[in-house]
């Protein structure tokens, strides 16, 4: 999910909704607790042994060194109460813009225009559109924090078309360092959004459009009446794999801005780290990445629920 | 139909994203290539690989690009051969609390990173497993036997019933059919697991930033992130760093980029 991008799929993949119950086909067979065992140790150990343990750290008052000291939900509280936690959560929000809004919608505007062309070549453009979402985000962040320097093609850009005013240090700006990175994560995104688009799009039937376009309905309305409904499947992926990515981009931030300036990009993943291994406050980060859990639970939840809902 | 100004217009505007998504990228090998005393323009005027010799020898990244083979190899293997043998468990038997156990697994999925490394890194520190490849390994086996599980699952659930019922006509057991019946059918869906697990742990930066301190048991990520601590001004040097970091999973992309894209996309759309 990591991301998302080419991190590791925190939410590559939503909860079935199958109809059975859950049950597996097949015939009743004891060894499958053998054929599963070696599996399951390994992720109960390492995976929700420690799940379980933020949720009781998060309890707590502790530096990581010595005894914690128990304080219920005060971790939480702080959460709501305390300002520099507040903003982050207000940046992720702006991130959200920038990674999962932005590129789906102009994605979408973008394959709208191309729904009647059967284009040749596609796998070419897939390959390259899709090229951001597998590089580290550790690269990614030193190819954009070259674009971004005070000397780099981005301002060279700027001042060669006379926009001398508007050159700056991006990332140590304070208005502007925010969406600095949000931009990044469009650009990491907006490949996967056009691709998947795409896809769904050369699965409509083409008699639909000219169906449409003999009823006298102009693009916008091909759009609203054809297009729209019938990518909502890829539109609830999108925007599930692009939310999280916009709330898990701790990579990114540690490598551009490190929070900074002053605290214009911290964002809850990077609190977690900073909190837990900097500021020694290993409660407050363990309450704030059991929040980051649980939000993301139910932003992808909530998203398929959406997307089902509104199925016709 | 379909004007040919409208067609030319369709490509025009994919060209178009494709330099946006191209271009950092590219911006990295030009920096890397381009010889000293120059400066870094789009198209080089002749290039040079003397950058990457010394990134390579300043940044160690040989000594990386080891650790992360270690660590991505020995995750591939362990996912690979627990998702397999789960997955066939949830895929094609019965048993009691199957739909539990699997629902934890799929709960797995969604955790964040940044949640386990917290008490991971307390814990491990405890029982002295910081600074170790234990402590690299086993929490991203982990997060890839999650996953693992889950798309192998999938994959047994819609192999065919046929195969496996004249296999046991044949006499096979459960162990047979699973590795030399089901098992060659399901290449493809074992490679994308491959493809996808290795990205992810070449590519994971959070929990080796946070679990090893030691230099030798940096991975490339990570040590590319200290070589820009080191070397933030030389954009030639950093530039070839990230290059030499990148250029595995780029490698493997090209070859099995259908794979990448259908994992990634698939396993979202499945269900």
């Amino acid at each position: 999910m990591t991301t998302a991008a080419a991190s590791r799929p925190v939410a590559a993949t939503r909860p079935p909704r199958e109809s059975g119950k859950g049950r597996a086909p097949g015939e009743p067979r004891r060894v499958a607790y053998l054929y599963i065992l070696p599996a399951y140790v390994v992720f109960v150990l390492f995976m929700l042994v420690p799940l379980v343990r933020a949720a009781n750290i998060s309890l707590f008052d502790w530096n990581g060194l010595t005894p914690a000291t128990w304080v219920g939900f005060e971790n939480y509280q702080e959460i709501v109460s305390d300002a520099g936690l507040r903003a982050a959560f207000g940046h992720a929000a702006v991130l959200i813009f920038f990674y999962a809004v932005f590129p789906v919608v102009v994605a979408l505007l973008l394959v709208a225009t191309m729904t009647r062309a059967r284009l040749r070549g596609l796998g070419f453009y897939r390959t390259v559109l899709f090229l951001p979402q597998v590089i580290a985000m550790v690269v990614v962040a030193v190819a954009w924090r070259n674009i971004y320097a005070p000397d780099g093609p981005l301002n060279q850009v700027l001042r060669a078309v006379g926009l001398d005013g508007l050159a700056r240090a991006w990332l140590g700006d304070f208005t502007w360092a925010l969406p600095a990175v949000g931009f990044v994560g469009t650009w990491v995104q907006m490949g996967l959004c056009i691709v998947l688009f795409l896809a769904g799009v050369s699965k409509i039937p083409r008699d639909l459009y000219d169906a449409v376009r003999l009823d006298g309905a102009g693009p916008v309305r091909e759009f609203f009446t054809i297009v729209l409904p019938a990518l909502r499947n890829e539109i609830s992926v999108a925007l599930t794999l692009t939310v999280i990515a916009a709330l898990r981009n701790f990579d990114l931030v540690y490598m551009t801005t490190r929070g900074g300036p002053g605290t214009a990009t911290s964002v809850p993943a990077f609190e977690v780290y900073r909190r837990a291994f900097q500021v020694g406050d290993v409660g407050s980060a363990a309450a704030v990445a059991v929040t980051l859990t649980l939000l993301i639970f139910l932003i992808t939840v909530g998203i398929t629920r959406v997307a089902e809902r509104s199925e016709p | 139909m379909i004007s040919r100004s409208e067609r030319s217009l369709n490509y025009l505007i994919l060209s178009l994203f494709a330099v946006f998504a191209l271009y950092p990228l590219l911006s990295i090998l030009t920096g890397a290539l381009a010889p000293a005393g120059t400066s870094p323009g789009l198209l080089p005027t002749e290039i040079s690989f003397d950058n990457f010799a010394e990134a390579w020898e300043l940044g160690r990244f040989g000594q990386y690009l080891r650790t992360s083979a270690v660590v991505s190899g020995s995750v591939v293997v362990l996912a690979t051969l627990m998702s397999i043998m789960a997955g066939y468990a949830f895929g094609t038997m019965r048993f009691r609390g199957s739909g539990v156990l699997f629902y934890l697994l799929l709960l797995g999925i969604m955790v964040p990173t940044e949640a386990l490394v917290v008490p991971l890194f307390f814990d491990l520190r405890e029982l002295g497993l910081t600074n170790t490849y234990w402590a690299l390994i086993l929490p991203q086996t982990a997060q890839s036997v999650a996953f693992g599980t889950f798309w192998m699952r999938a994959y047994f659930m819609t192999s065919s019933r046929a195969l496996v019922e004249a296999a046991r006509v044949d006499g096979a057991g459960h162990w047979r059919t699973l590795w030399s019946v089901l098992l060659p059918v399901g290449r493809p869906a074992m490679v994308t697991m491959i493809v996808l697990v290795f990205m992810w742990t070449w590519n994971e930066f959070l929990i080796p930033l946070v679990m090893v301190t030691d230099e030798s048991l940096r991975t490339a990520p990570l040590g590319l992130a200290f070589f820009q601590g080191q070397y933030t001004a030389d954009v030639r040097l950093l530039a070839a760093g990230a290059a030499i970091v990148a250029v595995p999973v780029i490698i493997v992309y090209l070859f099995l980029q259908r794979h990448f894209i259908r994992g990634m996309l698939e396993g979202s759309t499945r269900g």
